[in-house]
């Protein structure tokens, strides 16, 4: 087929109608289809590649995140202090209802959107395999709340050099609150996944996330104040074990140079901290089973 | 194409696949059953995603028990259900499966772009997919399994939900799938009469095993009924009965009661159309009467047909014989 308008170049006006076309370029395996997944996935849970309303909420929550370390920065710069006015390793636990409230509003979209349109059976009947699915999924939610714990961090650090803080001090300290966030992303990613993968309504896995990360955090909290009333101070310890944030509390308490915001600073030793990594540890890898065992049904 | 022998599925309550053995080359098969006959079953086990519990498939030459991940490199599947997420475009959609089958990024928009035109979508492929008519949306579903230009696609009942037009371009898009792609299909219905169109080759499973296995030719050619209706006249004042004796004398064999329940059933005469002759033997008699023809159609073979054990037996004794197990 082909038309010719007047006056044109005869030979440049051709439409040809081509007909199919095979495709004999290459087909790139498994690894690269988990890559475009977690790629696809990390962007989406700022809304990149997706509508501009659900933009609004992610860049919200970040903003939120950084606004605070852009503050004390300003102020540390503009009052010449020679010290941060608060930790490293304080800052994520201090804004954690703003990272339950961002693990809550994209772990659904993530996973649920899938399970509800039943797009999973498209993803299974491609070369993928039931593990890529999962890494990738878990792995650009880890990533997406790493973002967002760990960028107000480093713009703490970056102020702190600024403000010609020491150097080896304040390195020092990022490197372990970036040790932790990073601990925490992985930890609370897994239990966002899992929360949200248990149902195909939206709703239900915001609400199930809010509600596990608050009442847990709230319960502990309380339980802790008590024992401290009571002046059972060795007692605080254990209830940490009880939450997710209050588990890596302990953590960097006992092994990331932390100070504790259990009543009294009664944060784990070493000792009972090996046990608070142990139980983050196992959380994530109880995480990542419950998710693989949520696909093996899903499959067609 | 699709190789299976004494391949079984069972699960604690039910059979699923009872020592089904097939041998699919090359074209548009078709895979009838009624529903629950174990054809999302057998599509799932091709699939590499389902472990047979005994006997062996083999996908394009790739056992499904150890090449899975190969074989769904090689074949699109379009599943029964809904699929598609309704707040991204068919575009958008279609890249990212593109991708999710290996594709390079840049090859999937151009493969998306070509396969959205293929099936008929143009510009609307940059709306949501939310706002699509069913027949856009399972068009969408057939991209998703054409873009990665498979060897073969696997239809799980393409043209459900679709009005007779749009079954029609369904049908005529799968043909087209084999002629101009040069992909091989295996497209699943519960309607015979459907596949008969589209397909080379027709397999007819029940309850997990193979009931029949036969190119379209012998279906259509051995059992072709023609349904006749005629006006009565003056002369004539029953003419289907006049018609009836007439045709009985020359022997040609009829269906009896099989059309109950319809619509001027009483009036329509089905017989067994053996060839062309048949029809002219119709027309010169009905001539020769004096009567109107009403309508001389083919009648399209239901999944039930298939099952009656004998009509399907009726007239087509020789070439069935070779192809029945």
């Amino acid at each position: 087929m082909s038309t010719q308008t007047p006056g044109a170049a005869p030979e440049t006006t051709r439409i040809h109608n081509i007909g199919y076309r095979d495709y004999d370029g290459r087909r790139l395996g498994r690894a690269y289809v988990r890559r475009s997944l977690y790629v696809q996935s990390l962007r989406g849970a700022y809304g990149l590649g997706r509508s501009a309303k659900s933009k609004v909420l992610p860049m919200i929550l970040l903003g939120l995140m950084v606004l605070p370390a852009v503050i004390v920065v300003a102020v540390a710069v503009a009052t010449k202090a020679t010290k941060l006015p608060l930790e490293y390793t304080a800052y994520a636990l201090m804004l954690q209802p703003v990272i339950g409230l961002y693990l809550a509003s994209q772990a659904p979209q993530s996973v649920s959107r899938d399970l509800r349109f039943k797009t999973v059976p498209l993803y299974f009947s491609r070369p993928l395999e039931r593990v890529d699915y999962v890494l990738a999924k878990y792995g650009a939610m880890a990533s997406a709340l790493l973002i967002v714990t760990a960028l107000p961090l480093v713009i703490l650090y970056a102020g702190a050099l600024l403000a010609e803080m020491d150097f080896a001090d304040q390195t020092a300290g990022v490197a372990q609150a970036l040790v932790s966030v990073a601990l925490m992303s992985v930890l609370f990613a897994g239990i966002g996944l899992v929360l949200a993968a248990l149902t195909p309504r939206r709703g239900f896995g915001v609400a199930a996330i809010i509600g596990t990360l608050t009442i847990s955090s709230v319960a502990v909290t309380i339980v802790q104040a008590i024992a401290w009333e009571t002046d059972s101070t060795d007692v605080i310890k254990w209830f940490g074990l009880f939450s997710p944030s209050t588990l890596i509390d302990g953590v960097q308490t006992a092994f990331l140079g932390a100070t504790s915001g259990f009543p009294a600073e009664a944060g784990p030793d070493a000792g009972v901290g090996v046990l608070y990594l142990l139980v983050v540890l196992a959380l994530i890898a109880g995480s990542y089973g419950i998710l693989m065992r949520r696909y093996r049904k899903a499959g067609l | 194409m699709i190789v299976t022998e004494s391949l079984s599925k069972r699960f604690p309550r039910v059979t699923a696949l009872d020592r089904l053995s097939l041998d699919i080359g090359p074209g548009v098969t078709g895979l009838v059953g009624a529903n629950g006959a174990g054809k999302s079953t057998l599509i799932k086990i091709l699939l590499g995603l389902s472990p047979a519990t005994e006997g062996r498939a083999a996908v394009l030459g790739l056992d499904v028990a150890t090449s899975g991940s190969a074989i769904r490199e090689q074949v699109g599947y379009m599943p029964e259900h809904d699929c598609l997420p309704p707040d991204v475009s068919a575009t958008e959609f279609v890249v990212h499966m593109a991708r999710m089958s290996g594709l390079p990024p840049t090859a999937a928009r151009e493969r998306t772009a070509d396969t959205l035109r293929h099936v008929g979508l143009y510009e609307e492929r940059y709306r949501p997919i939310g706002g699509y008519s069913t027949g856009m949306k399972q068009r969408v579903k057939l991209a998703q399994a054409l873009v990665h230009d498979p060897e073969l696609v696997l239809l799980d009942e393409p043209t459900n939900g679709l009005d007779p037009v749009g079954r029609d371009e369904m049908l005529g898009l799968i043909r087209r799938i084999h002629t101009d792609f040069g992909i091989s299909v295996l497209v699943t219905s519960h309607l015979l009469g459907e596949l008969e169109r589209t397909c080379d080759h027709v397999v007819v499973i029940d309850g997990g095993s193979l009931l029949r296995s036969s190119s379209t030719r012998d279906f259509t050619q051995a059992t072709t009924t023609l349904a006749i209706e005629v006006t009565d006249s003056d002369e004539h004042p029953d003419g289907s009965a006049a018609l009836h004796e007439k045709l009985t004398a020359a022997r040609v064999a009829f269906h009896e009661g099989v059309e109950e329940g319809l619509p001027g059933a009483g009036h329509v005469l089905l017989i067994e159309a053996t060839g062309e002759e048949t029809y002219d033997l119709v027309r010169d008699t009905v001539a020769g009467l004096g009567l109107g023809l009403v309508r001389m159609e083919q009648r399209r073979h239901h999944i039930a047909e298939v099952f009656r054990p004998g009509a399907a037996a009726q007239g087509a004794e020789q070439p069935m014989e070779a192809q029945n197990r």
